[in-house]
């Protein structure tokens, strides 16, 4: 049998048990094959897409989940672990995502800063932003970058961010090393650019995040992060 | 059903899946619950080894998201190739695999999903099956009893009553056929020139 032969009926699932396991082994030092079968593998999955969709009985969704949470009960959902080789941003979503579960505050704060005019706070973050002494980093979950000028103020540009919808709004969030989440603004998306000056100052080595939270925000997240930054 | 993590891409879902977030799961599951049940039941054809497919595959991605590369290919294909594996492991075990595998007619059509997820995949159904038309019947053959029929290369072979070398030769071609016909144009010259 010759092992590069079998690259197209392997991407279609279509060797059995034993010819997987040595075309398996043969991948491993073959850069032929697995070149091969890189190509081979997306048409091989588009027939995936070819079957009539259809709708699993409803019960199934429980099932599924209540069964893995079986596998993990013991588990912190989040433990510190290292996942994946992009450390970096699985990591800022992470702590993020640690801040935001952990800390469920309820009290009856609002932020002041909601009813400042968004056209004077948008002026002031582009300032911040075309600031050439300022840090720029980008974030990780959405196409954007903070920008953090010499004395600590921040603002944020992002991408075709999608729209908050109705009921909800982003609310950004400053977490100073050691410390716990301070609101820092809300804002809507939507649009090509989203500019949000950050209402708090952000001190070197915090993180910068946002979450989805109800119309009027709340005094800590309560939602995992839809983009972060390590500022 | 509320889907608070709506707006989170699929690859962010996988991650959080690999640090226990059951609603990640609940998410993805929710996305791709009924393309990964619609081709499970087509290489099935069993309502209930269909179901079990699909369990067992989205509890295979809660397993194993931590090892997921986004670098590598979208979660959708891995959800799908987990979901495919599995029915084929199936349906060799359980042998209820029929011989009429080419044709996909009892499966009822619904429009149980989102209007936007409906349509996607509609779209990308009607592109596959545009594409698979285009092949030679041969070639289009091999490839849906394979990929849908769950057989081995081996059983095709047999089958078709042709040597199990016409039948690699068959797959491949068909396969970097439908690449190009899939719309990577680049590829094209590429493949002509080796085959």
């Amino acid at each position: 049998m010759d092992l590069h032969e079998l690259t197209a009926a392997y991407a279609l699932d279509a060797l059995d048990a034993h010819e997987a396991r040595e075309y398996e082994a043969h991948l491993s030092h073959c850069e032929r094959c697995r070149d091969e079968l890189s190509t081979l593998a997306e048409p091989a999955t588009a027939l995936a897409w070819g079957a009539e969709p259809a709708t699993p009985p409803a019960a199934l969704r429980g099932r599924i989940i209540e069964a893995a949470a079986a596998e993990r009960a013991n588990v912190v959902p989040l433990r510190r672990q290292r996942l994946f080789r992009a450390t970096s941003a699985a990591a800022a979503v992470a702590a993020c995502a640690a801040v935001g579960l952990g800390l469920w505050a309820n009290s009856l704060h609002r932020s002041l800063h909601a009813a400042r005019s968004a056209a004077a706070s948008d002026a002031r973050a582009v300032e911040i932003l075309a600031d050439p002494a300022a840090r720029h980093i980008p974030v990780t979950g959405v196409h954007g970058m903070v920008a953090v000028d010499a004395t600590g103020q921040g603002a944020l540009m992002l991408k075709q961010l999608p729209a908050a919808p109705p009921g909800k709004t982003y609310e950004a969030w400053v977490i100073a090393p050691g410390g716990s989440p301070k609101p820092a603004g809300m804002f809507q998306g939507g649009g090509t650019m989203t500019v949000v000056r950050l209402q708090k100052a952000v001190p070197k080595g915090s993180t910068v995040a946002a979450t989805m939270e109800r119309a009027g925000g709340v005094d800590a997240p309560t939602e995992v992060p839809v983009f972060s930054a390590r500022a | 059903m509320t889907r608070e993590l709506a707006h989170l891409s699929d690859e962010a879902l996988v991650l959080l899946a690999a640090r226990s977030e059951q609603t990640a799961l609940g998410e993805l599951y929710d996305r791709y619950g009924r393309p990964a049940y619609g081709l499970a039941l087509r290489v099935l054809r069993d309502e209930s080894l269909a179901e079990d497919a699909v369990q067992e595959a989205f509890l295979a991605l809660w397993r194993t998201a931590s090892r997921f590369v986004p670098e590598r290919g979208k979660a959708s294909t891995w959800i799908l190739t987990l979901v495919h594996r599995r029915a084929v492991d199936l349906v060799r075990r359980e042998e209820r695999r029929r011989a009429d595998a080419l044709d996909d007619a009892h499966v009822p059509a619904d429009s149980v999903g989102g209007a936007d997820d409906e349509a996607w995949l509609r779209l990308q159904r009607e592109r596959v099956q545009a594409a698979l038309r285009q092949l030679p019947d041969q070639q289009r053959e091999a490839l849906e009893l394979a990929y849908y029929g769950g057989f081995t290369q081996s059983e095709l072979a047999e089958r078709l009553g042709q040597p199990l070398g016409t039948i690699k030769t068959r797959m491949f071609t068909g396969l970097a056929r439908l690449r190009v016909l899939l719309g990577d144009p680049g590829m094209e010259t590429a493949w002509t020139s080796t085959s």
